[in-house]
């Protein structure tokens, strides 16, 4: 796949053929909507969560600039992302004013910027941090940029199960840069991550699924229809509940997580069975919204107990 | 021999929007050689005065 044929081939349809031909009028903050930086502290979060529950102590330095790069190399990702991208996030509403497609930042420009901090974001955690970090890094930007946005995504519905994995690294990462290894522990806090993307990204394309099917993007709503969609929500939400509990059962997180756990985790598995018997637009946004609060104070409540 | 033409012209938007991006450009460099410098002390502490003269 070449990569400067794919980009000729974009500037087609987007205005940014007009960009192309005119000095940039890209201000800064064009550039960091290109980090995806909504998505961005959420790694950093999850990341720092991996780093702190890992065993050991890390230099306040040295743990700074580890997240630094995974922030920078996340949002590298992301660019490369909006890069390849542009022409179905021009079709989507959600999507049409990024950078790219709305003509602000060629798409040239797009990719340099995303390869280059990519380069830069995995060298500078290898030769600061340690080197299965930097390889961990690595790997995530490259099956974001590539196994899922230019393969998957356009290809397969179950393209967000598999490309959720890009999204559950960071905590691994986060452990392998306080330890220099992979725990058990590292790939549970992979695994809630994992089993939590897809019920979380099929409530919102439930009620987003004309968009994509516009776009052409083959989102499990829009291949297989609502109901199949409910159905496999309701079956990743019964997974996600004892993966959810699990650092307490693994004896690596204490009871108030383990009581927030079990809470949190019926209330997914309520909310998926009440999505799946009484469908409506509203039964999938109480749904998106809730297993953003789960992830983020399942995570929340793993800093505190390690902090206190 | 004709007038050699002005090229591109950039608008005042233009220029303040290439000069915010110039100026965001230097403090990423900037904050770059002094994150190197820090984690270079931090990373070999004392020993960064141990060499040979």
């Amino acid at each position: 796949m070449s990569l400067v044929t794919d980009s000729a081939k974009l500037a087609g349809p987007i205005r940014a053929d007009a960009a192309r031909a005119e000095p940039s009028m890209a201000g800064v903050g064009d550039y960091l909507a290109l980090l995806k930086p909504r998505v961005m502290s959420l790694v950093v979060f999850t990341a720092l969560v991996g780093m702190m529950v890992a065993p050991g102590q890390v230099h306040p330095v040295i743990g700074f600039t580890a997240l630094l790069c995974i922030a920078v190399g996340a949002g590298a990702s992301g660019a490369l992302n909006m890069w390849y991208d542009a022409d179905i996030d021009a079709i989507m509403e959600r999507t049409a004013d990024r950078p790219v497609p709305a003509g602000r930042i060629a798409p040239g420009e797009a990719l340099a910027f995303g390869v280059t901090l990519s380069v830069g974001s995995v060298a500078m955690l290898g030769l600061m941090v340690n080197l299965l970090a930097a390889g961990l890094l690595a790997f995530t930007i490259f099956f974001y940029a590539v196994v899922y946005t230019m393969w998957l995504k356009r290809s397969t519905p179950q393209n967000i199960v598999i490309g959720g994995a890009a999204g559950a690294f960071p905590p691994m990462i986060g452990w392998a840069a306080a330890t220099g290894g992979i725990g058990i522990e590292s790939i549970v806090l992979f695994l809630i991550i994992f089993f939590w993307t897809p019920p979380h990204f099929w409530a919102l394309s439930l009620y987003k699924s004309e968009e994509y099917a516009r776009a052409g993007v083959p989102m499990l709503p829009v291949v297989a229809g609502a109901a199949e969609t409910r159905r496999q929500i309701l079956i990743y939400s019964l997974v996600l509940a004892p993966v959810g509990a699990a650092p307490w059962l693994l004896g690596y997180a204490g009871l108030a997580y383990g009581a927030i756990s079990v809470v949190g985790g019926a209330l997914m598995i309520a909310l998926a069975l009440r999505l799946k018997r009484t469908p409506s637009e509203q039964t999938a946004k109480h749904l998106f919204a809730f297993s953003i609060l789960y992830l983020f104070v399942l995570f929340a409540v793993l800093l505190v107990e390690q902090i206190t | 021999m004709s007038e050699q033409e002005p090229g591109i012209v950039l608008s005042a938007e233009q220029k303040r929007r290439r000069r915010a991006r110039s100026i965001a450009l230097g403090v990423t460099l900037g904050a770059l050689v002094l994150l190197v410098y820090i984690v270079t002390i931090v990373k070999l502490g004392p020993g960064v005065l141990n060499r040979p003269l």
